[in-house]
């Protein structure tokens, strides 16, 4: 009993030991608060930070490319890795550009992108589509080839149409894999926004930490770098709440 | 008995193709089901008995002859795959209402129906449950109920009673027998056992070794309903020993 609640909690426990612990080694080592800020620095900073709002606005603004770039990168993954999984002429035709486009790093074309589309939200966006596509793509092209062909043919005994295969075969059946790719998608799409940001941007975390690195305002850097792992635990958290959802037959 | 053909099947050739090899399945079938006939095939493994149901059921393109089905309609089928072939993501209610949906039921005609047909194969108290909580035979049940529930013209069966223990078979076959004489469906059923087809079938095509070929087509003329105690008669006798002679 006891030891079940404390493995439970472990996770939190280690947070709590971890704070006091960062605490004291910035009071014995004596550094400065612009190379390693307390976490009380860091807490007032966040306060001053969440009281003139400007948090709310940048936070709100990656969310927004975030979001976007998810949307529409999963979207567009999703239905390419469809066909893809449906045609293997098709998917020999692109496979080469494919694992091209994953050999390059995003952080190279970022700058390229931004040359091209602009210092607004366009850019941000698409780095972001273009880093969670790829493993949507191929989580998608996995699912759908693991569908059991004996299904297809219960479906075609049962002379369902093609949406309805799609919907109430296919679809259901390659749930849990897609969702498995949504959720690396999620986590990566933080990274893709943030890429863009850094390259140019008026607004967003990206900026503020950009901001916080030249002024030495290091405190801020840590309250943008904390928001930034929260939207990530975020959407890794929906993803898993719709695999609750959704999968409660797998538990 | 009404003697139209509802289904009639000619020259029926099968042949597999991988890479280079050639495996011919089936070769020349060809025979004639009357409407609410109830037809068994029997044969040994590797007949040839599932890819002719898959045949019937459109599911593979003959490679040469005519399946031809004169039922006024395209026919409605019924499917009992040799595994028992559910979505592991529904429950059991859900798997057997699959064909109604299909179909675009009302939502709490096909409810009934599917309970009714819970009811049937005897898997009361398991709507709810998900396939991986289900025994082999039960589960073989769910593939049976949803076989039924749209209540379809043509029933194609293929060893459907397999998985399930003795007592189980033998009720599933008086309750088969019993939709089968209420409902007045045309059945194909495959399957192993010489009793199963002697208590059930109005015929029994027996298939060669490969490639398939009919070897027997045997008139079952012993009398409706077939209780337990018919496998003593003599002329159960008689029929089940053609039968095994024909099979090897
Ligand atoms: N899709 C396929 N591709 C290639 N060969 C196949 C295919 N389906 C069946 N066969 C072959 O056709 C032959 C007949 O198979 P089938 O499954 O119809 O036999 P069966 O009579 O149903 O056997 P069993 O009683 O074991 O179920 C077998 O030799 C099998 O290997
Ligand atoms: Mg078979």
């Amino acid at each position: 009993m006891m030891k079940t609640f404390f493995t439970r909690y472990l996770g939190i426990i280690s947070i709590v030991f971890a704070i006091p612990i960062w605490q004291l080694i910035v009071r014995l080592s004596g550094l400065p608060k612009f190379i390693l800020p307390s976490p009380l620095d860091v807490y007032l900073r966040f306060v001053t930070a969440v009281t003139d709002g400007s948090l709310l606005i940048h936070t709100g603004h990656t969310l927004l490319e975030i979001l976007l770039g998810l949307f529409f990168g999963a979207c567009f993954a999703t239905i390419l890795g469809y066909f893809l999984a449906k045609s293997r002429a098709l998917e020999k035709i692109l496979a080469p550009y494919l694992v091209a486009s994953q050999a390059i790093p995003i952080v190279a074309v970022a700058p390229l992108l931004i040359l091209w589309f602009g210092s607004g939200l366009a850019p941000k966006v698409l780095i972001c589509a273009l880093i969670v596509f790829f493993p949507v793509l191929v989580n998608t092209i996995v699912g759908v080839r693991a569908v059991p062909p004996a299904l297809y043919d219960l479906m075609k005994a049962l002379k369902a149409t093609r949406w309805q295969i799609l919907f109430k075969l296919e679809l259901p059946a390659s749930l849990p894999v897609l969702l498995g790719g949504l959720r690396i998608g999620a986590t990566l799409s933080v990274i893709g926004a943030i890429v863009g940001e850094l390259v140019n941007a008026k607004q967003g975390l990206g900026f503020l930490l950009k901001v916080g690195d030249f002024q030495y305002d290091t405190a801020m850097v840590f309250v943008a770098i904390l928001m930034l792992i929260t939207l990530a635990l975020s959407l890794y958290g929906i993803v898993t709440l719709l695999e609750k959802k959704f999968l409660k037959w797998m538990k | 008995m009404n003697s139209n053909p509802a289904l009639v099947v000619k020259d029926l050739s099968v042949v597999f193709e991988d890479d280079n090899a050639e495996l011919q399945a089936l070769e020349n079938i060809s025979f004639a089901l009357r409407a609410r006939e109830f037809v068994c095939f029997l044969g040994p493994s590797g007949s040839g008995k599932t890819t002719l149901l898959r045949a019937i059921a459109g599911l593979i393109q003959p490679t040469a002859g005519e399946i031809d089905f004169r039922f006024g309609r395209p026919p409605k089928i019924g499917m009992v795959f040799q595994q028992p072939n559910l979505m592991v993501w529904r429950s059991v209610l859900d798997n057997i209402k699959l064909p109604l949906e299909l179909e675009d039921v009302d939502k709490n005609i096909a409810e009934e129906k599917s309970k009714e047909l819970i009811d049937l194969v005897g898997l009361n108290g398991f709507e709810r449950s998900y396939p991986r909580d289900l025994s082999g035979g039960m589960a073989q049940r769910v593939g049976i109920a949803r076989a039924l529930i749209h209540d379809p013209d043509l029933l194609l069966l293929d060893e459907p009673f397999a998985a399930l223990d003795a007592l189980t078979r033998e009720r599933m076959w008086g309750e088969l027998s019993n939709i089968w004489q209420a409902k007045r469906k045309t059945v194909v059923l495959v399957t192993h056992s010489i009793n199963e087809a002697l208590f059930l079938a109005d015929r029994v095509l027996v298939l060669t070794q490969r490639p398939g070929r009919i070897k027997l087509d045997l008139e079952v003329s012993l009398p409706r309903p077939r209780a337990d105690d018919i496998r003593y008669t003599s002329q159960f006798g008689e029929l089940a020993k053609k039968l095994r002679a024909a099979i090897e």
